[in-house]
């Protein structure tokens, strides 16, 4: 039979090193990550609505106020502080501070890292799904149309790229 | 918002997970992908005392096809369903409503079982489950047992499952060959809760419907079927004439509520646009 547990020792391996962290089993992802200092996943409605907290779990877009830490034991977690390299920014980050579509910033990292992993799961995304797939995540400010332009915008800089 | 306090295990096997469950039955509640789960106990709607956490049964992460049925693992993902090249043909409809489930990030996570266990009046894939006469299998200490979908989903948020049981896996029988299947549904925006879902079979004979299923989702306490749509349907051409008259029959033997989102009326209405649009596209297929 297992154990019932009130507390645990979560490892992850946040951003490519290995952390331990003792939480709460009813803390989420969210709370675990902010918790080791990574304060760039923003947690909004905390019921899976706003897609603030997006983070990467073995690459893929989860929201990480939807599942537990405990949940996240031992898998891999990719936050928007991995992103940029030193002062360089991530060509999605670029692309956003470029065509504006950041203004209060609050749901930014997780519109940022829905992006990311589209684009490195499907590069070559058409528009129509790009649209869809950014409409996991709210946004109040911008009205969404300069996310739009800045993900296809980093979408064709990507492309680019040699790989 | 966060969960109240609980006790969390986890298991790796489905008989580590039902032994939990026949020890300890009600005072558990299973935690697969929790994309419907954590939200309840984060709006503290649900409040389990000791959570149990299947969402790493891996022997539960499959689709596999023989000729005879498809058989999917409980723990199969939307997404993964969303992306099988195997789900064409009379398994269309299938994939079209994984794809109408919630969003990326939302697919990433839930789960084909969990989606089945929590029975929203509003899911996709059980309104293919019942449309297909699908099978739930569920399993406990004593032994598993197939439970037809439509006797499976008893009310909102109410399943036929025994507290000591686990779903493993849906079993559905292959069509017959000719059988084409779609899915349709209107939601306020795209990954929304639909207001009405439709999905739906048909085989055309020599220009004659000589099969057909059409099951509807959020229009009534559980996915229901419109038999007296399907029998409208039966031996006719799928012309205007049928395809209006199986629209409106349809939307006749539905029971919707109404809410903030929409009044029964205009469930109603859209029951009968989605059959039509449904009808259509399988119609298109067949030509």
């Amino acid at each position: 039979m297992p154990e019932w547990l009130e507390t645990e020792r979560v490892e992850l391996v946040v951003n490519r090193e290995r952390r331990q962290i003792d939480l709460p089993v009813r803390a989420s992802l969210a709370d675990a990550v902010r918790a080791l200092g990574l304060t760039g996943t923003r947690v909004g409605c905390e019921h899976g609505v706003c897609g603030s907290c997006t983070v990467l779990l073995d690459g893929e877009p989860v929201r990480a106020c939807l599942m537990l830490a405990v949940q996240a034991d031992s898998r891999d977690v990719t936050t928007v502080e991995a992103l940029a390299d030193g002062d360089e920014l991530h060509p999605v980050q670029q692309a956003f501070h470029e065509r504006h579509a950041v203004q209060c910033g609050y749901c930014t990292p997780g519109f940022v890292m829905l992006a990311v992993g589209l684009l490195e799961r499907e590069p070559a995304a058409s528009e129509e799904r790009v649209r869809e797939v950014l409409s996991a995540n709210l946004c109040r400010c911008t009205g969404y149309a300069p996310i739009v332009e800045a993900v296809l915008a980093a979408q064709h800089n990507l492309l680019k790229q040699p790989r | 918002m966060k969960p109240p306090p609980f006790a969390y295990a986890r298991v790796d096997s489905v008989d580590e997970a039902v032994a939990v469950l026949g020890d300890a039955g009600e005072d558990v509640k299973l935690l697969a992908g929790g994309q419907s789960l954590l939200p309840a106990m984060n709006f503290r709607l649900v409040r389990p005392r000791r959570l149990l956490d299947v969402g790493r049964v891996r022997e539960l992460d499959y689709l596999t096809f023989d000729g005879r049925e498809a058989r999917i693992g409980a723990l199969r993902r939307h997404s993964a369903l969303v992306q099988d090249t195997g789900l064409r043909g009379p398994w269309t409809a299938l994939r079209e409503a994984a794809a109408c489930v919630g969003n990326v990030p939302v697919r990433n996570r839930g789960t084909f079982g969990g989606s089945v266990a929590h029975a929203d009046p509003a899911a996709e894939l059980a309104v293919v489950a019942v449309t297909f006469e699908a099978k739930i299998v569920a399993r406990s200490t004593t032994g598993e047992r197939k439970i037809d979908a439509s006797d499976f989903f008893v009310g909102p948020f109410t399943t036929a499952l025994d507290p000591t049981e686990l779903v493993t896996e849906i079993v559905f029988a292959t069509p017959a060959s000719g059988v084409a299947s779609v899915f349709e549904e209107m939601a306020p925006r795209i990954g929304d809760y639909a207001l009405a879902s439709v999905c739906a079979a048909v085989t055309i004979d020599d220009g004659r419907v000589s099969f057909a299923r059409i099951g509807l989702g959020s229009v009534d306490a559980t996915p229901i079927r419109a038999r007296l749509a399907e029998q409208v349907l039966t031996g006719r051409p799928l012309d205007t004439d049928a395809i209006g008259e199986a629209a409106r029959s349809a939307a006749r033997e539905c029971d919707p509520g109404s809410d903030v989102h929409a009044s029964a009326g205009y469930r109603r209405t859209l029951v009968a646009i989605l059959v039509e649009r449904a009808l259509l596209r399988l119609r298109g297929l067949d030509s």
